[in-house]
């Protein structure tokens, strides 16, 4: 049996050309659903990471994104003498009202300007998504038109960094520093002060609110005394499920297409598969004829030729994954169709999404291979000694 | 027996494999297909703007409104033929995925400047003389069963609240180009709640259509523009409707780029199924082609052998595809608006499309036949004459 194995690898060998081009073939295919399969994780992950378990979002009823919503500054007021929200170390309600708007932006090289979030916000801000992070500069100083920027935004249109200049509203901010805030929807966001920003749109409401709960357990409690607050008219929402509401759209787009593509491909994949399986056994009758004289059975042989496939894809899978590694370091902007304004994301490599692959590449390499493997197996032993060599 | 039969008599030699390869072409050609027209529904807002109209917003962003109070200012400048006004209405049918676009708009001015969009004139005075009647695109109507007279409820979010509005008129579109998934309402009606509801936004608009007399014009016509309203409470953008249906493309650049990377990668793979195939052939008749070069056949004859083989099978496989493309499209188009709604209304096959996948594969096919030709060009008679398999 030992002897088999080797005899296909050493087959793959000896036909290298041919091998070569399947590999290549089978590879691309994988690849191809992996870029689809990292897309689509690089978009959750910018967007249902930026919301926190314990955090909940306060908008106006009806409205579906903070840039259609409004809070008035009374309304806010009363959220904030709610029960269960979780408390500050200086003893205040940690629930932040916040105004958000769209400015467009022109990208560093490149003439058509974005949409990009500017979030007004609260120096609690930190304490409330901890997965955003000031990695240079300073904070902004409560009151003042400074304004730190999200690293995206920070590459793609500021490349001068801190000390620059950006003109929001009818105002010049000064950029004193830089936010990390790990992949989330936050690293394409500007953040500053919210009664500046306010004052610079002329606005005296707030789009949303952001509270913590004191405990999970908080949130129906909350719900409830807001529902029944006549004065409120507010929708409560927990931050991840606004957050993923947010990505359905983009997210099933991308899959959609992606994974349409992919199936039509995996069937080109496998029939590449079969032929060169075909050619393969097309090429050996003699060779499998003189294998069965010596005794090995059908079986074997069946064996032998689904081996030989299965390897040849689990090749291309790991090339597939091999190069989806080197595509973790692209970075791709988009504008997000619920919200209309720029969203970076990273291509992120999943171990579940690198198992598919694998899955993949070996389900099409064993799908094409099993039809000529049949056939090496059902050649009787007198027709295979009997054809030419060719 | 010319070269012609030659190659089609080595083509019958391995028929399954040659259905095989032009069966995975064909695959690839789809794939290649759907994605080139994905691509184009994207421009398509593009392609339906008319170069005689300017889009004047505000100049930090679309989601802040212009006052209503510039509509005058905007008909009073010079070479400025007509002046219509939006909103972006932003209702909810049922749950969030019936999503199709819905403006508010003024309904005279807005009819008079879309001279794409067609409604009969019964239908255009229903609509005029109802403020809470409403407008739709054919495929709207199509896509809902809705009819005239029909009620359709909307949630609001930018305006909050339950609305109703009554179909007054189904339109078409004069250009194949033209958005038939619009709704438009009147922008009077959306006011007068709004004045009730949340009087700091009333008297707002989201943009101003502007129709120039002569496209030549419209830059420095949008400068002037710009220039009158600098510095006053509403700083304005003005550019062509091209530009700024452009705009929104440029957004989601890098989805269009990936999605046009695929399609590389696409003939890609073409390349290497049929390079795959002739590698084969050329291989299996190691023996037959030095036989053929001792009986006299020169190197032109041999590559001739083996480019016509590939653009035979690439041909094959370009049929196939162009003919699975056309009912694999509509499933495709039928299948994306069950799950997006009406994101994407140009999701139509065409011809230049079609013709364009079939051209690329056939550049293809020659490029894949250099491999398989070094070899044949590089054999030596002898040695190739004692070849067994």
């Amino acid at each position: 049996m030992t002897l088999l194995w080797t005899y296909s690898i050493r087959n793959v060998w000896v036909r290298s050309s041919t091998t070569v081009l399947a590999i290549a073939g089978l590879a691309l295919v994988s690849l191809v659903l992996l870029a689809v399969l990292m897309m689509g994780n690089g978009l959750d992950h910018a967007l249902i990471e930026s919301g926190s378990e314990d955090d909940v979002l306060l908008m106006r009823k009806g409205a579906t994104t903070e840039i259609a919503s409004g809070i008035y500054r009374d309304q806010a007021h009363i959220v904030r003498t709610l029960p269960g929200i979780a408390k500050t170390p200086a003893g205040q309600p940690l629930a932040i009202p916040e105004l958000v708007v769209l400015v467009s932006l022109a990208k560093h090289g490149a003439d058509t300007p974005a949409n990009v979030t500017v979030r007004g916000t609260q120096p609690e801000a930190f304490t409330l998504r901890p997965q955003v992070r000031l990695t240079q500069g300073r904070q902004w100083q409560p009151g003042t038109v400074e304004i730190v920027v999200g690293a995206h935004i920070a590459t793609r249109f500021l490349p001068n960094g801190i000390g620059s200049h950006l003109r929001i509203g009818k105002r010049e901010w000064l950029v004193v520093g830089i936010l990390d805030a790990q992949g989330t929807a936050f690293d394409s966001e500007i953040w500053g002060d919210v009664d500046q920003l306010m004052a610079a749109y002329g606005r005296d409401s707030y789009s949303s609110l952001t509270l913590q709960l004191s405990e999970q357990a908080a949130f129906r409690q909350i719900e409830e005394a807001i529902a029944a607050d006549t004065r409120l008219l507010l929708q409560v929402k927990r931050e991840r499920d606004y957050y993923r509401e947010k990505s359905v759209t983009m997210a099933t787009f991308i899959r959609l297409i992606g994974l349409t593509v992919t199936f039509v491909f995996s069937l080109g994949a496998i029939l590449g598969g079969a032929m060169t399986m075909y050619g393969a056994v097309a090429s050996r009758i003699g060779e499998i004829g003189m294998l069965r004289t010596l005794g090995f059975t059908r079986r074997t042989i069946l064996a032998a030729f689904l081996f030989e496939s299965v390897l040849l894809g689990t090749v291309a899978g790991v090339l597939a994954i091999g190069s989806g590694t080197a595509l973790q370091f692209i970075t791709l902007s988009t504008m997000n169709w619920s919200t209309f304004s720029e969203l970076a994301f990273r291509l992120t490599l999943t171990p579940a999404s690198a198992l598919l692959t694998m899955c993949f590449a070996i389900a099409i390499s064993l799908l094409g291979g099993l039809p000529p493997a049949c056939r090496a197996a059902k050649i009787t032993i007198t027709s295979a000694l009997r054809a030419q060599g060719r | 027996m010319t070269l012609g039969t030659l190659i089609a008599r080595n083509l019958r030699r391995h028929l399954s494999r040659v259905l095989l390869t032009a069966f995975g072409i064909a695959t690839v050609i789809l794939a290649f297909n759907l994605i080139i027209t994905t691509v184009r529904a994207w421009y398509g807002g593009v392609e339906a703007s008319a170069p005689n109209r300017l889009i004047v917003r505000h100049a930090a962003s679309l989601s802040i409104h212009l006052p209503l109070a510039y509509r005058d200012r905007l008909a009073s400048m010079e070479g400025v033929t007509g002046v219509a006004y939006a909103n972006w209405f932003g209702g909810v049918y049922r749950e969030a995925r019936g999503f199709f676009p819905q403006f508010a708009i003024d309904p005279v001015s807005f009819l008079d400047l879309h001279t794409e969009i067609l409604v009969t004139p019964d239908e255009q005075r229903a609509f005029l003389s109802d403020r809470r009647g409403c407008l739709i695109g054919s495929r709207l109507a199509e896509q809902y069963g809705w009819h005239i007279g029909d009620v359709i409820p909307l949630k609001g979010t930018l305006y909050p609240g339950d609305w109703e509005f009554i179909v007054r008129g189904i339109y078409r579109g004069s250009e194949p180009t033209t958005d038939e998934s619009w709704m438009l309402v009147r922008w009077d009606y959306m006011n007068e709640r709004r004045q009730q509801q949340d009087p700091d936004r009333a008297g707002t608009v989201g943009w101003y259509v502007i129709r120039v007399a002569d496209p030549a014009r419209a830059g420095s016509i949008a400068g002037a523009v710009d220039a009158a309203f600098a510095n006053s409470m509403a700083e304005t953008r003005t550019e062509t409707e091209q530009a700024f249906q452009m705009g929104f493309v440029a957004m989601s650049g890098a989805i269009i780029s990936a999605l046009k990377v695929l399609a590389v990668a696409l003939n890609g793979i073409t390349l290497l199924v049929l390079a795959n195939t002739l590698v084969m052939t050329v291989r299996e008749r190691t023996r037959e082609l030095a036989v053929l070069r001792t009986l006299g056949f020169r190197s032109s004859h041999l590559v001739t052998l083996v480019v016509g083989e590939a653009l035979s099978i690439a041909g094959l496989g370009s049929v196939l595809g162009m003919a699975l493309t056309i009912p694999a499209n509509h499933l495709y188009a039928n299948f994306v608006e069950a799950k997006l709604g009406n994101l994407f209304p140009h999701l139509d096959w065409h011809l230049g499309v079609l013709i364009l996948s079939a051209s690329v594969t056939l550049l293809v096919a020659v490029c894949a036949s250099t491999i398989p030709i070094t070899a044949v060009l590089r054999a030596n008679v002898a040695r190739d004459l004692r070849h067994i398999g």
